[in-house]
């Protein structure tokens, strides 16, 4: 590589690193916790269990539970059923003043769903773990945020991408993992900030990117409900939301039916945003550790409780739906979670040792500069 | 091991370790999605060695190890 082009990769690593680096602090400390919000939330939180499911017994009926729910919250509607994954025997439910309404000002209530029993009504927007997934994700700005927040994660992978350029001139004299540990702190800290770096590349490359897809995941959405939804729907599109709803468990026994090897996670009620307007959407669930972050809408007259359609998920909801487990770190048990955490550490070492290199150079007495430098820059006259 | 690994000189050599290096790490995310039991031990080793990595270079350059050679 010429003097000129790493000097021009040098500047990319330079600026793409310096525009982003406050917000990718702020992301890896936010992100640490939520690797483990699952725990967290279960030791801040008094949460009710569900009792052990008798072998073979049948589930509670769905339509019961609704009931009870009708009958717990008078006027209210129910936007949303889901099967909790971290804990199997949950059903929670999602509730609001009406179908239309922000499903981010959903209240919760959680049954036991072999049991129908209601245990408890758990309050999300107070939570330490919610406070650090708003930050992490939107920083409370909702869409522009998450699209901000994704544009960082551009300027992060730019950098990650020119620092790997870079270091092969910086390297040509240094033997791999080598610290020169009896210099100046900042040619220590520019040997650790480069050996660090590239050791965890392939991690920080994609956190990185799913963290970027992850963005966009409002959009990805939106995009599949004007195209394969719209089509699933067919006339029944313009329908208006039924007074009556059509029976839930007989919907979700009809899913059952049609995809047998699969398990329904989530119900999307008539109206709202994931569903039709007269159609309930059951997204149902493969069971194995791939497929079960992959999922598979049923289309079902929410009226008649007709089945109407059932579609593998485009390209672009299935990369969405891989890349987030690829983000969280939460597919490979408690050991992966923490060697996630343990990367997440090494990430802010490289970010802190990065900002302070950059410090240190418009510091440093200019036969100092130098050795900070590529050295490829330093042979050259400039 | 006595010293720093030998890849000093070429760019082809200076990149031989981290391209193996990103490759295990990389290929170790996907086995924990691949299946369980087995699937996920080995993700953890290959997802887990640039720590083994860092906590090598580290032991290296404490002074307490470097007076005992």
């Amino acid at each position: 590589m010429t003097n000129s082009a790493s000097r021009k990769w040098a500047w990319v690593h330079k600026w793409s690193s310096l525009v982003s680096t406050v917000f990718l602090l702020m992301l890896c400390v936010t992100g640490l916790p939520l690797i483990f919000h699952h725990e967290i939330d279960d030791l801040l939180h008094e949460t009710a269990h569900p009792s052990q499911a008798v072998p073979g017994a049948r589930p509670a009926n769905l339509d019961s539970i609704l009931e009870e729910v009708h009958h717990r919250y008078p006027g209210k509607v129910i936007q949303f059923a889901s099967w909790d994954q971290d804990e199997p025997g949950v059903l929670y439910l999602s509730i609001n003043d009406s179908v239309a309404a922000d499903p981010l000002t959903n209240k919760f209530a959680r049954f036991d769903a072999n049991t129908g029993a209601f245990l408890d009504e758990p309050e999300f927007s107070g939570r330490f773990t919610t406070i650090m997934y708003r930050l992490h994700t939107d920083m409370y700005a909702g869409l522009p945020g998450k699209l901000f927040l994704g544009l960082m994660g551009l300027f992060f992978v730019a950098a990650i991408v020119s620092g790997i350029v870079i270091y092969g001139p910086f390297m040509r004299k240094l033997r791999f993992g080598e610290i020169r540990q009896n210099r100046a702190r900042p040619v220590r800290w520019l040997d650790w900030h480069n050996f660090l770096g590239i050791v965890v590349v392939a991690w920080t490359l994609v956190v990185g990117g799913t963290g970027i897809l992850n963005t966009w995941a409002d959009l990805v959405i939106k995009v599949w409900q004007y195209t394969q939804l719209t089509e699933m729907l067919g006339a029944g599109k313009d329908k208006p939301v039924p007074t009556k709803l059509a029976s839930l468990e007989d919907a979700v026994k009809l899913a059952r039916e049609k995809l047998p090897d699969m398990e329904p996670q989530t119900v999307a009620f008539p109206g709202t945003v994931f569903a039709g307007p007269a159609h309930y959407v059951i997204f149902c669930r493969g069971n194995t550790p791939l497929t079960s972050r992959l999922l598979k809408p049923v289309v079902i007259d929410g009226e008649t409780g007709a089945f109407t359609d059932t579609r593998d998920l485009p390209w672009f909801v299935t990369t969405l739906l891989v890349s987030k487990p690829l983000h969280f770190g939460d597919y490979g048990g408690m050991t992966l979670k923490i060697i996630w955490a343990l990367l997440d550490l090494v990430t802010i070492a490289i970010l802190i040792t990065g900002l302070y290199l950059w410090m240190a150079r418009r510091r440093a007495p200019t036969d100092q500069v130098s050795e900070l430098a590529l050295p490829s820059i330093e042979r050259s006259p400039a | 091991m006595s010293g720093p690994m030998l890849t000093k000189g070429s760019p082809r050599k200076i990149y031989t370790l981290p391209t193996i290096i990103a490759g295990v790490s990389g290929v170790g995310l996907i086995f924990a999605l691949l299946g369980d039991g087995i699937w996920d031990v080995m993700s953890w080793l290959a997802v887990g060695l640039p720590l083994a990595l860092a906590a090598w270079a580290w032991s290296r350059s404490t002074p307490l190890r470097r007076k005992i050679r």
